[in-house]
């Protein structure tokens, strides 16, 4: 178990050294796009971490001094299938926001879509050695979690503990100090194919960067898109990709839930390829200028040059209503959303106490999909935008790049995962000083 | 009719490996500051050491220096042709001249103003001196003299004196400078002050008095002609001369037979009579004794 997260602890000592030089980028690697913000810590919050929360929600520590957005090649279902292509998108991206911030980046904060990601959730319980619950109880307690089976080839992505009961008392988000006899821990586990982690590590290696954290898309933009108390109360988050559409059901400020739909916005691009007749780019940009979910009397009148460049004059000049584009695009923003409905049941989603669901990404910019989508997931939809962060640029502000600013946010503040806490001492090797130290405070 | 239409193929705005990492490399703050200055500034710095560290160079450019210096130093602004004194008599200014250092015309900046000037200072005829160099290319001395007021006659002979007790120049003879008073001894040259003083208080006396005697280095005698001494006293020399003069108004007292007065006891002047005079005194004092015996 322990030997699992050694990597995880590098990467998070990596985070440590980048923040202590101040300059650490966050990639988003998307179906559609690669975006790449470079972040500058000023160190300001460092002083106010004793007390809490700090100004804007903890928001104030850093600037985005450098941002770019490349189209993505080699991605698919937010997972590297192309290395080489995948490696010159990131290299594009990570130039053009080098450049902007005038300064070079050496670490990087990952997050991908896919890579088919799995939710557990996990229980532990030991009895506590002394009466007051120290590091040592948190980490044995965080140890006695029995793991489930999570199967061959797949990696630990986030491991957070949700929640700490002591005795008969629940909700605890801080035990330390308190006083009592059994400690129980609820914790929310994700795991995704671990190739796709070492496909996107290998592709971010090979563009002479570190690999300082790597978060699941669908956690990071739920982290931006809800606003404090969706988070508190529980909302879920749908975030609608190119290639794939994340959920994510927060509760209580912690993330309980995620999972991916391997449909996206590139599957709406193909599907009106495919009726009109036109190629992946036009088919693109139709979709963008006119596209819609909602049809009305007006979109049957108004008519859309396909163009073309064949050099046929009667397919190059051919049109096409609105309505019809409409009808294409539908059905398939249709069996996305149903196909997150059938996520969002199979976790529960329905017994929560608030039903809010927020869609953001990219593909929430289809005109009128809340109407549809309150149709289909519930009444309480909203369209969700990320948080403002500092200096970062008009271009990237809107729902696309909800997963991007949402890495900011998790690069300055995470959240505690296992991996943070101390190792209980009975796992440290026979050796270890702290061992020793222990045996001296047992019997002396 | 079909329309040739270039297809472009989609180009790939990703750049190549070496141009990534050539930007990383630029972008780097310490590697970025070392090409932009630390760069140019070792190019500048070697190639100044390396054409300095032959010798010819260095010769000439210390050649080329000394060259532009001389040149404006020639130039005709900062030449120096005349000489001109000011202020002082016939033969300082020849002794000025013949002492002055510089070859005439010499450029000004050969010429150090303050060591002309100490040397002029220097003479003992001057007591002030200002030099500086005028438009034109003239040097102008100012020259203030310093004024005799006595003649010191020694040992070595006559010399002449001012006021402050330097001695000025030679004096073959007396009647040279007739019109000067004369004092004589040895450290009469210190004060020759209070000697004017006793000069101007005896004006009274007129042609009478021959001069100043300074005795043993502390006291005045006032010598008349004829060979009369006035002994005057350490302090108040110039009142006891007063006093002496007032006798001599009253009662025609000096121009009796006298060898000295003697005024160094204020409270007991003295005179001393000659040896004839004496002689006549005594027996004058005999006749009457012997007449108011009889």
């Amino acid at each position: 178990m322990i030997e699992l997260y050694d990597t995880q602890r590098a990467m998070r000592n990596m985070r440590r050294a980048a923040m202590q030089r101040g300059v650490v980028a966050v990639l988003d690697v998307g179906t559609s796009k690669i975006a790449c913000l470079v972040l500058r810590f000023d160190g300001s919050d460092r002083l106010r971490e004793a007390e809490g929360v700090g100004a804007l929600a903890g928001q104030a520590g850093f600037r985005v001094i450098g941002a770019a957005t490349t189209r993505s090649r080699g991605v698919r279902y937010g997972e590297v299938c192309t290395m080489g292509e995948t490696e010159r998108a990131i290299r594009t991206a990570i130039q053009a926001a080098q450049k902007m911030a005038n300064i070079r980046v050496d670490h990087v904060i990952a997050c991908f879509s896919g890579a088919d990601p799995r939710s557990y959730g996990l229980a532990g319980q030991v009895a506590i050695e002394d009466t007051m619950v120290s590091e040592q109880d948190i980490s044995r307690v965080l140890s006695a979690c029995d793991v489930p089976d999570y199967g061959e080839g797949r990696e630990v992505l986030h491991a957070q503990p949700v929640n700490f009961a002591l005795d008969h008392r629940s909700g605890l988000i801080d035990p330390r100090g308190q006083i009592g006899q059994d400690l129980a821990v609820d914790m929310h586990m994700l795991t995704v194919d671990a190739t796709a982690i070492q496909n996107l590590a290998h592709c971010i290696k090979r563009c002479d960067l570190e690999l300082a954290g790597l978060a699941s898309s669908s956690y990071v933009s739920g982290i931006s898109a809800l606003v404090e108390d969706e988070q508190e109360l529980g909302a879920a988050c749908i975030d609608l990709g190119g290639g794939s559409a994340g959920v994510s059901i927060f509760m209580k400020k912690h993330m309980i839930y995620a999972d991916s739909v391997r449909i996206g916005g590139e599957h709406v691009t193909g599907d009106i390829s495919m009726g009109l007749q036109v190629p992946q780019a036009t088919a693109e940009r139709i979709k963008t200028f006119y596209g819609g979910v909602v049809a009305t009397g007006m979109d049957d009148r108004e008519m859309i040059e396909i163009g073309g460049e064949t050099g046929d004059w009667e397919h190059d000049r051919r049109t096409v209503s609105r309505a019809e584009l409409i009808g294409i695009m539908r059905p398939r923003v249709e069996e996305i959303l149903e196909e997150v409905r059938v996520r969002l049941d199979a976790a529960g989603f329905q017994h929560l106490p608030s039903q809010q669901i927020v869609l953001t990404g990219g593909g929430s910019q289809i005109p009128g999909l809340d109407g549809l989508a309150t149709r289909i997931l519930g009444q309480q939809v909203r369209l969700g935008r990320p948080l403002r962060v500092h200096g970062l640029p008009q271009a990237a502000t809107g729902a696309g790049f909800a997963s991007a600013v949402g890495m900011c946010l998790f690069a300055a503040n995470p959240q505690d995962e296992w991996w943070d806490f101390e190792i209980p001492v009975d796992r440290y090797p026979a050796r270890s000083l702290k061992r020793a130290v222990k045996w001296f405070k047992d019997n002396w | 009719m079909r329309q040739v239409k270039r297809l472009t193929p989609r180009n790939d705005p990703a750049p190549s490996r070496w141009s990534y990492r050539y930007q990383r490399l630029m972008l780097t703050p310490l590697f970025r500051k070392m090409v932009f200055l630390g760069l140019p500034l070792g190019i500048c710095l070697g190639l100044g050491a390396a054409y300095l560290s032959q010798s010819e160079n260095r010769d000439a450019i210390a050649r080329a220096y000394s060259d532009m210096r001389e040149r404006i130093e020639t130039r005709p602004e900062f030449m120096v042709n005349l000489l001109s004194i000011e202020g002082a008599s016939r033969e300082i200014e020849d002794d000025i001249r013949e002492i002055f250092p510089h070859d005439l015309p010499a450029s000004s900046f050969d010429i150090d103003l303050e060591a002309v000037r100490d040397m002029i200072v220097g003479l003992p005829a001057v007591a002030e001196a200002h030099v500086r160099v005028r438009q034109g290319g003239v040097m102008v001395a100012d020259v203030i003299e310093r004024v005799p007021v006595a003649v010191w006659r020694s040992r070595d002979g006559l010399g002449l004196i001012d006021v402050e007790g330097i001695l000025i120049g030679e004096l073959f003879a007396r009647s040279d400078r007739a019109d000067l008073p004369v004092i004589a001894g040895e450290g009469a040259d210190s004060e020759v002050v209070e000697a004017m003083a006793l000069f101007d208080a005896a004006r009274p006396l007129g042609a009478k008095v021959r001069g100043l005697v300074r005795m043993g280095e502390r006291r005045w005698d006032v010598v008349l002609d004829g060979g009369q001494r006035i002994l005057l006293p350490e302090t108040g020399a110039v009142r006891a001369l007063e006093r002496v003069i007032v006798l001599d108004d009253v009662q025609e007292m000096l121009s009796r037979d006298l060898v000295a007065v003697d005024m160094r006891l204020a409270a007991r002047p003295t005179i001393r009579m000659n040896t004839h005079a004496t002689e006549e005194w005594w027996q004058a004092k005999s006749l009457r004794s012997g007449t108011s015996e009889e």
